[in-house]
């Protein structure tokens, strides 16, 4: 067991999963000699050589194009969108190609495709390059999307959708790279689909994942004090989503809560109130809360990127409303 | 303009070439005809006039080489060799088309017979293309992928991403561009300032070349020559088959825009006439040509026969293929 950052699991975790398939490949801009514009994927090049690290020009239709008809043929192709913003660039072929072609064809070609970003704000990168952008693709059948907050599950998650055989998009949260937590020697492999329930408590359900989960942890500290005792669960995939978890944890609390760092609307977050309100209204004790930044660009200056994303004071506070409904 | 030593294809060949674009041209008119009844969903892209690219280019790939191509690709899909009753199939909706009925005129898909894909988002699968390629390389089979495309997609973004990519990679791919004049109803003098497409190889230090994509000797010569280059590891070609669509963009396209005499002068240029004359010359009789057309009609009207008969999907199959674990579950809480 030892003391490991975010961003060192998910290199021990490219590095582990290089090793483990021949058919296993990484390929994207800078993530080569260069080891990668966050250091994601230092060593990995003079490890693996350039025949299964390459570095690609600054083209993400090719990046995620090449992955695609790579996987067609068998191989597993890591790829890596520098940051999730720039999934933008290459829409439709995470959109239209990727999570289609199974389908079209009949279930004739198979996409164990997975593409790493780098989500989320909190640095002040600015509008172009904060975005929590995993809600883009919720509208996307045939995407997996994993969403790890801690090394464990950066590792776990990776190694999964590498060996998954569908396509997942791996958001790895900037915010997150220098976290520490103790990661055994020899990791597990995670499951897509599985929640954790990081903190147990007794009146109130708090879903939330990546930097929100550490946000979410932190007002349940704090509202101890106050002699309030929330459930903190993480998702750790949206898609799939382990309902039964949150099911199960509100069967107990009667009361939701969930904070997600994307913009409110046609969100994972809002989902998953759809779904608690379609299915079980009548165990709720209050009516349940989306926090959510607001609906502008990520602001540039800390003042206002401050106020823009969920704070853990906006999350006690929001508990304290849902409990005094 | 190549110039081919036709020498060198038996005839033999080149009458199954005849048969082959006989077999795509009355495919195509079944089509046409199909939708007129109403009898297919959604718009269909034809490929009449554009045979002997297909045929041509499929000619010189081996086995184990794989092929992508677009929308307009039934003629792509049938000289690979897919089964004339399950793409009828498929373009029916029917459950033993091709995809199950999942992907329709636009999405034939044979991967037993190397057909990956169809593509219906233009210039999509280039890039994919490259990837198909890269796998070749990557375990050093030594397959190539051959790429069709229309004129129209050389001004798309992905085409420039994936031909940059491929050349300074050296990807085993060839891209054949289909210039048949028109990118969807638009002339492509009116949306592209060069007039050779196949110039914009240089761009990619990449080799070129334009061949008349009417002579099906020709194409097949073509890229055979560059499907060997790619496959010693000289890397990727631009050709540009030139050629003419001889009906309109969609199902529902007159093609109006089109000059007078334009396609009058093009039909004199057509694949399969000129492939019967070039046989004439060579002491076929007509008789065994007219033979060779009769075969392919009756194969065509027989698989269509064979394709409406097949049954229709059951709609709970809807929510299989997505991913590979199993089915979807339906949203039944609404």
């Amino acid at each position: 067991m030892t003391v490991a950052t975010y961003k060192e699991a998910i290199n021990r975790g490219i590095g582990d999963a290089l090793a483990a398939d021949e058919d296993v490949f990484l390929i994207g801009e800078d993530v080569g000699a260069a080891g990668g514009a966050f250091k994601t994927t230092d060593g990995l090049f003079d490890r693996f050589g350039p025949r299964r690290v390459l570095d690609t020009p600054i083209s993400e239709q090719a990046i995620v194009g090449c992955a695609i008809g790579a996987a067609m043929r068998g191989l597993r192709p890591l790829a890596e969108i520098m940051f999730a913003d720039f999934a933008g660039v290459c829409f439709d072929q995470i959109a239209n190609e990727l999570p289609k072609i199974r389908y079209m064809t009949g279930g004739q070609v198979t996409l164990p495709v997975t593409i790493r970003m780098a989500n989320g704000g909190g640095a002040g990168f600015a509008a172009q390059h904060s975005q929590a952008a995993e809600n883009w693709f919720l509208n996307v059948p045939g995407l997996k999307i994993a969403v790890p907050g801690t090394p464990a599950d950066a590792y776990g998650l990776l190694r999964a959708a590498v060996e998954d055989p569908d396509p997942v998009l791996y958001f790895e949260h900037k915010g997150l790279f220098n976290v520490k937590a103790e990661l055994p020697d020899a990791p597990l492999v995670g499951k897509l689909g599985r929640a954790e329930v990081v903190r147990t408590g007794e009146d109130c359900t708090v879903v939330a994942s990546q930097l929100m989960r550490h946000r979410a942890l932190e007002a349940a500290e704090a509202l101890t004090g106050e002699d309030v005792s929330i459930e903190v669960i993480d998702p750790r995939t949206l898609v799939p989503f382990d309902h039964e978890t949150v099911g199960a944890s509100l069967d107990r609390t009667n009361r939701l809560i969930v904070v997600q760092e994307g913009p409110p609307g046609g969100s994972w977050g809002a989902s998953l109130i759809a779904k608690v309100v379609q299915e079980r209204l009548e165990i709720l004790d209050a009516p349940p809360l989306l926090i959510a930044p607001d609906e502008i660009p990520v602001p540039y200056a800390s003042t206002l990127e401050a106020a823009y994303l969920p704070s853990a004071e906006r999350i006690a506070a929001a508990v304290r409303r849902t409990l005094a409904y | 303009m190549t110039t081919v030593d036709a020498a060198r294809i038996p005839q033999e060949a080149e009458l199954d070439h005849l048969r082959a674009m006989h077999e795509i041209r009355a495919f195509e008119d079944e089509c046409h005809r199909m939708f007129a009844q109403g009898l297919v969903r959604g718009s269909t892209h034809l490929c009449q006039g554009q045979e002997a690219v297909a045929v041509g280019a499929a000619a010189a790939l081996r086995d184990g080489d794989t092929m992508t191509c677009t929308y307009r690709g039934h003629g792509a899909v049938l000289a690979m060799g897919a089964p004339l009753d399950r793409a009828f199939g498929e373009i029916l909706g029917k459950a033993d088309g091709l995809c199950r009925g999942k992907g329709g005129s636009m999405h034939l898909t044979d991967v037993s017979r190397g057909v990956v894909g169809s593509f219906a988002i233009v210039g999509a699968h280039l890039p994919i293309a490259t990837g198909l390629a890269f796998a070749a390389r990557y375990r050093g089979t030594g397959e190539v992928t051959l790429c069709f495309f229309g004129d129209g997609a050389t001004n798309i973004g992905a085409f420039h991403e994936a031909l940059n990519l491929a050349s300074i990679w050296k990807l085993p791919v060839l891209f054949v561009c289909e210039n048949n004049l028109y990118g969807e109803y638009s002339p492509i003098a009116s949306t592209t300032p060069v007039t050779r497409l196949a110039d914009r190889a240089d761009s990619y230090a990449m080799a070129k070349t334009v061949i008349d994509g009417n002579d099906v000797l020709a194409v097949r010569a073509t890229v055979a020559d560059a499907a060997e280059l790619a496959r010693t590891g000289g890397g990727p070609t631009l050709i540009e088959a030139l050629t003419y669509r001889q009906k309109g963009h969609s199902r529902s396209d007159p093609a109006t825009y089109r000059p007078a005499g334009e396609l009058d002068a093009w039909l004199e240029r057509d694949p399969i006439t000129r492939t019967e004359a070039s046989l004439r010359a060579a002491g076929v009789s007509d008789a065994q040509l007219a033979e060779v057309g009769e075969r392919a009609r009756s194969a065509v009207t027989e698989a269509l026969e064979r394709a409406k008969a097949m049954p229709d999907p059951e709609p709970a199959e809807r929510l299989e293929d997505v991913y590979a674990g199993g089915p979807v579950q339906a949203w039944s809480a609404a």
